[in-house]
């Protein structure tokens, strides 16, 4: 099978508008990935599938990442010639820069025709916030499309053109995504012989403000903390 | 008469016996389970109906596909928040008289999912629980000792009087409010007629 270096020299002669960049993995199994932009995705997913040398005709698996921002921190070494005419200094430079987070959704695309792969293929959002849209490769692979649902109902990546974009594992009526880093659980837990230490504070701190809400307003009150639990 | 003449009775081939109990072993010798599970614990029930355990043994072998036709529902693996309301709603289509058995730590707890979002923290918020079972998964063996427990609390079931059985009873109504999806979880968050939380320690 052609490298992933040989498959974007050849998509970004086939499509010279595109934006096709190999992401390096350091690890040992070096699985290195072609990151797409979102506006030829689509395109170059069908021609993935068409090409006659590769004929990714399967998708295995498509999973989420999310990047939350980060900082990195550059150093640059530069060379001071002392004037004295001693040895020369090396001075570091530190200068920090905040890469802003992203969603990732990742293909794994298998050809069951030629028997090769997998062709890892990733797509980027914008930001972690308000452009948060990828195109849906389901069109595509028929496979993706419950591993899409599953993206969309647990990091909030919105897959346009999807045929049946809705929560997969979680209720429609869920607030939130729990698989986004900055998830924070509900303090709704009620004392459990197994809650300690954070835990058991954030919930008596959630039962003690049930607890007020319902003594304010009794009959707006719904059962849901028991204000008085019985002992058992 | 005692028990002792009884017995006494029964070993010169003489049974007698009272109709309550005649008709509570006819009942918990042909327990009708419902097919159904949820997760691994569904694996270890279906090995307790296959030849090397067999649970054709206790008269509990016909799963059925219908809760109409059942009068057993094994809890068996973790009940998610997404899945609670629909457990309730089979139980409530289950006709009297009705057993639960919660078969594994999630049923019974939530288990090793007790303190995520999405998992209900045991069946017993919702149901009437009759038998917990213990184990992650419990073997088929746990499961058929858990059988064996309910039809002895079967055989020990009053028909008549002050504690008489549910299912004999008119003022009793089994069918449980079935909790609506909400915004975090299950609303309300539990059955407060069945279940509340423990009291939080003092010290």
């Amino acid at each position: 099978m052609e490298t992933v270096e040989q498959i974007r020299d050849r998509l970004l002669a086939r499509f010279p508008a595109a934006a096709v960049a190999v992401v390096t993995n350091p690890g040992a199994a070096a699985e290195h990935a072609l990151l797409l932009d979102a506006t030829h995705a689509r395109e170059i997913a069908e021609f993935l599938r068409d090409d006659p040398v590769l004929r990714l005709d399967y998708c295995s698996n498509v999973t989420g990442i999310d990047w939350p921002e980060k900082e990195i921190t550059d150093t640059v070494k530069t060379t001071v010639a002392d004037p004295a005419g001693g040895p020369a200094k090396v001075v570091e430079t530190k200068t920090v820069r905040v890469e802003p987070g992203y969603f990732e959704a990742v293909y794994f695309l298998y050809s069951m025709a030629k028997k090769h792969g997998p062709v890892i293929v990733r797509l980027r959002t914008a930001n972690r916030t308000d452009a948060v849209t990828l195109p849906s490769l389901t069109p595509v692979w028929r496979s993706c499309d419950f591993q899409e649902r599953e993206i969309f109902d647990l990091f909030g990546i919105v897959f346009t053109g999807h045929p049946d974009l809705r929560r997969l594992l979680l209720w429609d009526e869920f607030v939130d995504h729990p698989m986004r880093k900055d998830y924070v659980e509900p303090d709704d837990y009620e004392w459990e012989p197994t809650a300690h230490g954070d835990v058991l504070a954030r919930a008596q701190a959630h039962q003690a403000a049930v607890a007020a809400a319902a003594a304010a307003a009794p009959s707006a009150a719904m059962p849901v903390v028991n204000p008085t639990p019985s002992a058992s | 008469m005692t028990d002792a003449e009884r017995e006494e009775l029964r070993r010169h081939g003489i049974l007698l016996t009272s109709l309550e109990e005649l008709y509570n072993w006819g009942r918990s010798n042909s327990i009708w389970p419902i097919q159904f599970g949820l997760a691994c614990c569904a694996i270890e029930m279906i090995a307790a109906a296959t030849a090397r355990f067999d649970i054709a043994r206790f008269g509990a072998e016909i799963f059925r596909p219908s809760p109409r036709q059942a009068d057993l529902m094994i809890v068996s693996g973790t009940v998610t928040k997404k899945m609670a309301p629909l457990v309730v709603r089979l139980w409530n289509q289950m006709p009297e008289p009705k057993y639960c058995i919660a078969m594994g730590a999630c049923a019974i707890s939530g288990g090793p999912f007790k303190q995520g979002y999405s998992v209900l923290k045991g069946i017993d918020r919702f149901l009437p629980v009759d038998i917990y079972i213990p184990g992650c998964p419990p073997r088929p063996e746990a499961l058929l000792n858990g059988l064996i427990k309910l039809q002895e609390k079967i055989k020990g079931e009053k028909l008549t009087g002050p504690n008489a059985a549910r299912h004999v009873r008119a003022d009793v109504n089994n069918e449980h409010p079935i909790p609506e999806y909400g915004a975090h979880d299950l609303v309300p968050s539990k059955n407060t007629a069945l279940w509340s939380p423990p009291a939080p320690p003092t010290a």
